[in-house]
């Protein structure tokens, strides 16, 4: 078992397709929460292969999509100062802030170094110990304690100019805010694969118990997401929401206990501005007080200016499920992945970018 | 961006790990899965281990799409 290719076998695909056709009675409204999910349900062609019956809705689940442009400009400003280096995973240097991205600041002579994990990050400050470097910790609970691993070995070995730029998100209570909102009608969530990898399938009993809806556990290979759409039907036409894994060789109930541990000990939940949904209480991840040397926004005095909103875009209505990216005006014209206007389109993992890429989904329901 | 990838694991030194991902050999850390072992397949996400994947249940899961499969082609 190589865990790629074997879930990805058309016949197999087949089979649970036509599982899913006969028990799919009644409508039902799924949401896929994760980028990542959406990506694979277009590239497969999975929605048009459902029944008439079940709608699939995109939900907020891409990080670098669901930062505010207040927090942006606030890595655009760090990466103004002089002699300071970002470092940064490599989708948030395209997005535009307020009035300009890190890539724009890159080419007026910021150091802003892409990386590909926060091993980079660390191996940067080693080499240059004159200079404060920056990690731009954007990410959901996946992300999270890979950061928080990076502030302890940091610690560690004694590494005093490495500090990070905490935006990371949580993903429990943006479910809670979006359904507290009441403007999305839902029957069951295909939960993130990776996050819960990571905080265990128990996160999102809140959802079935509080709520009453659906919700299994996700892989992002097609046959892991058949698996969990197949599962969701079962729970709907039973009327009995629960929890369920359909990704159980990497997902537990209990989740990953030491990365949980790591992230515990390095940070703190506070309140953090989602784009286009506002402030949510303790949905945010900033570093404890111990830690606070390795937090940039203490270690530096940031002042982005106001915030902009770019005018036109409706990514906040999007990561809702409230619109889809044919609804905007600008898509595939003033706003393509060359010349993006939103973060949507900007992520790979954006719905208006997978849109883009893969020619809409075809038939829209 | 919570993008992670099947890797196998090849050897391990201390806290990191040479894994071996499509043919390309990588180091990763084992910090979030100190219980990681040569020959397990980890699921790696921006150059850390988040997870020991089960051999068990991967083939359990295989097993029961075949049988949904085989259902479906006598109903044909
Ligand atoms: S198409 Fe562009 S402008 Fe429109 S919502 Fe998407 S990212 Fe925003």
């Amino acid at each position: 078992m190589k865990f790629a290719s074997e879930f990805r076998q058309g016949k197999l695909a087949q089979g649970l397709l036509s599982k899913i056709r006969g028990a799919s009675k009644r409508p039902a409204r799924f949401m896929e929460f994760c980028g990542g999910h959406t990506v694979t349900i277009f590239r497969y062609g999975i929605r048009q292969a459902l029944p008439e019956t079940i709608m699939m809705l995109s939900g907020p689940g891409c990080p670098i999509c669901v930062t505010a442009n207040a927090d942006l400009d606030k890595a655009i400003a760090l990466a103004r100062i002089p002699g300071l280096i970002i470092a940064t995973f490599g989708d948030a240097i395209r997005v535009p802030g307020s009035y300009t991205s890190l890539q724009v600041a890159r080419a007026e002579g910021a150091d802003v170094r892409i990386v590909y994990s926060t091993l980079d990050a660390l191996r940067i400050a080693e080499e240059n110990p004159g200079r404060k470097v920056v990690f731009l910790g954007i990410g959901f609970e996946t992300t999270a304690p890979t950061i928080a691993a990076s502030v302890l070995q940091a610690k560690e070995d004694g590494l005093a100019n490495y500090s990070v730029l905490s935006l990371h998100k949580l993903c429990p209570p943006v479910i809670k805010a979006l359904l507290d909102s009441g403007e999305v009608a839902l029957d069951g969530f295909i939960c993130p694969g990776h996050v819960s990898a990571i905080t265990g399938s128990k996160a999102w009993e809140f959802i079935a118990r509080d709520y009453g809806i659906s919700c299994v556990v996700a892989g992002f290979e097609p046959l892991d997401v058949l698996q969990s759409v197949d599962m969701l039907v079962a729970q709907v036409e039973r009327g009995e929401p629960m929890v369920e894994i359909a990704y159980r060789r990497g997902v537990q109930p209990e989740g990953n206990t030491e990365a949980l541990r790591l992230m515990d000990e390095v940070f703190e939940p506070c309140s953090a501005e989602w784009r286009g949904m506002g402030t949510i209480p303790d949905s945010g991840l900033r570093l404890k007080d111990d830690y606070r040397r390795f937090d940039a926004e203490k270690v530096f005095e940031i002042d982005p200016g106001p915030t902009r909103e770019p005018s036109g875009c409706i990514c906040g209505e999007i990561l809702q499920g409230l619109k889809t990216p044919h609804d905007c005006p600008l898509f595939g014209e003033a706003c393509t992945p060359e010349e993006p206007v939103g973060p949507c389109m900007v992520s790979s993992e954006g719905s208006c970018s997978t849109y883009y890429r893969y020619g809409g989904g075809g038939i829209e329901r | 961006m919570c993008v992670a990838v099947p890797a196998l694991v090849k050897s391990i030194e201390g806290s990191l790990a040479r894994v071996e991902i499509g043919g390309i050999v990588r180091e990763v850390s084992l910090r979030l899965t100190p219980e990681a072992r040569v020959g397990d397949y980890v699921i790696v996400h921006t150059g850390y281990a988040i997870n020991v994947l089960d051999q068990a249940e991967g083939e359990e899961t295989l097993r029961l799409f075949e049988e949904i499969a085989r259902m479906a082609d006598g109903e044909r």
